[in-house]
């Protein structure tokens, strides 16, 4: 983007403070992790004013000091930490050799419409700083349990050797154990079998139904609605008692299609929800037109109304999938042994021994979401264009 | 008492009439145990050997033994029972058996002799706590601590009452979320002498003082409910000592190569065994009896400590057990009964906990909340 202003220059009076104030954040990390936050605050924000000071001081070239100071901060890393140290080091140096000359040039103000008071500037990177550190939070933990699944060791520890980047504190071994081990793979057979034929089912029957409950004739249709969609309201574990008592005097406790049932009425919902969304941007004249020129009802859905309302179908559809594939309430009450799921075979595993090897299930299932989601993202998309929402 | 007597004779009379007539076997059995190293115990050392017997049967396992007594009521109220063979702690399985949710049996009729030929009832001995719990093998709740995280210069502790030394022994712990073998440590390390601690613990005082024991330290307890807790802490370095099953401890310490060491003073003896639910079809019944009398028997029990470091039920299993299937050490000194483990040990009061178990869980968790 084009530069609005003239860039002013900083002093060190406004240079300083702020630094000061970044190193300390960054101190707060530091120091709680050695011990004492209160001491990585202090040290952190002195480190920051001395370091803005000096940058603005010294007469070197700026590419020089800034590669000068990531390297020094990345060799006090090695000494202090190791292999990971070297790299937070680094990360850190490269980031603090960087950002008081970014203030003291005042590039920060690049950009931004120059009308801007101080404290709007303020806002627009305090708002970014907010959002990465909720994106962080939310993250985090997921992408823990991404490195620990290659642990070497049976526990859920971050051993030395991982942390110094030993290849001999990894290994592959709970992987080799999820494929190898007949319980993972009857669970995973399982999972593969009933989640797929319970969205089936939670598709036809929830795109039926969202389309019935649209059209305006049909009484009751608030009711209908709230009882289609309570499994998604109600407690899980309410409703999983519930089909436990009425599926064993029916017989179908224990048994596969009690178990794709189950997971089905759990999908519906969302199909509902899904599809009757696309059918408030469907339009009802295309089925008239369509019974102008001859169509029977059956041939109107399938020819005009499905491929219009195709997107919603398949979100809801693959909602649908990740809730009777993530599903581990229900399944235990309604199921038996032989229909364990991954999720429950997870839950054992966490409960009985705490075996790294759920970590690697863990990180191929959220890989297995991240794909889905993709999909959906990328499903949502082109339905936009087609209905020309917009322009890409 | 008649009646029940009469019932234990008719059930005894059916169990034993089943192997001799071979009626009708299902060719299905659902298994519920632990899971973990315990359940690839049982899998090695008779389940396996079973089905190779057998080949035409096939065994699904259920890890529920954990929630075992609450899905036994919901299956017995639903009328469905879908388990053939229930694993359950001794104290559980008194409770399924008050309840009728377990079949009672006559030892000596549905188990074989021991291979010396002591009829099981004196194999199994004092074991055999109720009219319905098949006992399988002696485990003991213990601690275990990590040398390299106690302070330094601090003694090695010798002593349960070193969960309750926060001075010598600073740092957080980790103990069951129940009042179990926590009210008898506490009321041992407030010195109440070993023979009276169920006494004391009977009133509403005892509790209190065994509580005020607990809320020196509770600050620094980590409450685990599943076994597999401790080690992990201990080994993340979360905690500096805490109780845990001794198989637990021996499978982190000797297959793991983790650096804790193990503190068996005051261990608490538990024992763990099978219960046949009630309400089984015939069929099912009797492969379900096939399969007890062969995985109790002298030789089966005796294997299964070759995979873990849990003492078998029956006394004439004691001499038969040998090495470490895997890394081949001598198991009898990681037995909780070994002599030299031994040396100070208490044994779970099932009549206690029977009669104070609601009582003294409901003044536990509400202190706990506090």
């Amino acid at each position: 983007m084009a530069t609005l202003i003239q860039l002013k220059p900083q002093p060190f009076s406004f240079t300083g403070p702020v630094t000061a104030a970044a190193a300390a954040f960054a101190g707060l990390f530091v120091g709680t992790a050695q011990g004492s936050g209160l001491l990585g605050i202090l040290l952190g924000a002195a480190l920051g004013a001395a370091l803005a000071w000096g940058l603005m001081q010294a007469p070197l070239p700026r590419r020089t000091m800034r590669w000068g100071i990531a390297a020094s901060s990345a060799l006090v890393g090695l000494l202090v930490g190791g292999t990971m140290g070297l790299i937070v080091g680094a990360a850190f140096g490269a980031f603090f050799g960087w950002f008081p000359l970014w203030i003291a040039d005042g590039r920060y103000r690049a950009g931004l419409p120059p009308y801007l008071t101080p404290g709007e500037v303020l806002w627009h990177y305090a708002f970014r700083v907010i959002c990465g550190l909720i994106f962080f939070f939310l993250i985090a933990p997921i992408v823990v349990v991404m490195p620990l699944s290659f642990n070497a060791e049976n526990f859920f520890t971050f051993t030395p050797a991982m942390l110094s980047l030993d290849p001999a504190g990894y290994s592959l071994k709970h992987y080799e154990d999820f494929f190898g081990n007949s319980d993972w793979q009857a669970a995973l057979r399982n999972s593969l079998t009933i989640a797929p034929v319970a969205t089936l089912l939670a598709v036809s029957f929830g795109t039926l139904a969202a389309i019935g409950l649209s059209s305006e004739h049909v009484p009751f249709r608030q009711a209908i609605m709230a009882i289609l969609i309570s499994p998604m309201i109600v407690p899980l574990i309410i409703s999983a008692a519930g089909m436990y008592f009425f599926y064993s005097r029916i017989g179908l406790q224990g048994t596969y299609v009690g178990v794709v049932l189950a997971h089905a009425a759990l999908g519906i919902p969302f199909v509902i929800i899904t599809v009757t969304a696309t059918l408030v941007g469907f339009d009802r004249s295309l089925t008239r037109a369509a019974a102008n020129m001859g169509a029977n009802p059956v041939t109107t859905f399938f020819r005009v109304q499905m491929p219009l309302i195709l997107p919603g179908v398949i979100s809801g559809g693959l909602f649908a999938f990740i809730t009777s594939f993530d599903e581990v309430v229900v399944v235990l009450f309604v199921g038996s042994a032989s229909q364990k799921t991954l999720p429950w075979q997870m839950f054992i595993g966490l409960r009985e021994q705490i075996s790294p090897t759920i970590l690697a299930v863990a990180t191929i299932l959220v890989c297995l979401s991240i794909a889905l989601l993709t999909t959906l993202e990328l499903l949502r998309r082109r339905s936009e264009k087609l209905r020309g929402m917009s322009p890409g | 008492m008649k009646a029940a007597s009469f019932l234990m004779t008719g059930t005894a009379m059916a169990l034993a009439m089943t192997p001799a007539l071979a009626q009708e076997m299902s060719t299905d059995m659902t298994i519920v145990s632990w899971g973990g190293a315990y359940q690839n115990s049982q899998n090695e050392a008779y389940v396996k050997p079973y089905l190779e017997m057998n080949p035409d049967v096939s065994v699904t396992w259920d890890e529920s033994s954990n929630e075992a007594v609450a899905k036994l009521r919901a299956m017995n109220e639903a009328g469905n029972i879908t388990w053939d063979l229930v694993d359950v702690v001794a104290s559980d399985a008194i409770r399924l058996c008050d309840e009728g949710l377990a079949l009672e049996y006559n030892p000596d009729q549905l188990l074989v002799p021991g291979d010396d030929g002591t009829p099981a009832s004196e194999d199994f001995g004092d074991l055999i706590v109720s009219d319905c719990f098949i006992p399988q093998i002696v485990y003991s709740t213990t601690a275990a601590y990590r040398p390299d995280l106690l302070p330094e210069g601090a003694p090695a502790p010798t002593s349960i009452c070193a969960m309750f030394d926060l001075e010598t022994y600073p740092g957080k712990r980790t103990l069951e979320r129940r009042p179990i073998n926590n009210m008898e440590w506490a009321l041992y390390c407030d010195g109440v002498a070993k023979d009276e601690i169920y006494d004391v613990l009977g009133t509403p005082e005892g509790q209190d003082r065994a509580l005020a024991k607990l809320d020196t330290i509770k600050d620094e307890v980590v409450w685990w409910s599943a076994a597999a807790e401790p080690p992990q802490l201990l080994a993340d370095g979360e905690i500096v000592m805490g109780s845990s099953y001794n198989g637990r401890w021996f499978s982190a310490i000797e297959e793991q190569d983790q650096p804790f060491e193990m503190l068996w003073d005051m261990q608490v003896f538990d024992l763990d065994g099978w219960i046949i639910p009630a309400g089984l079809e015939p069929a099912a019944l009797n492969r379900v009896v096939d399969f007890v009398r062969f995985a109790t028997d002298t030789q089966r029990l005796a294997d299964q400590a070759a995979y873990i470091s849990y003492g078998p039920a029956r006394a004439s299993s004691a001499p038969l057990v040998g090495e470490h299937a895997e890394l081949g050490i001598a198991m009898g000194p990681h037995m909780p009964t070994d002599p030299a483990n031994s040396e100070n040990t208490l044994l779970y009061n099932y009549t206690f906990w029977a009669d104070y178990r609601d009582d003294i869980d409901a003044k536990f968790q509400s202190w706990l909340v506090q």
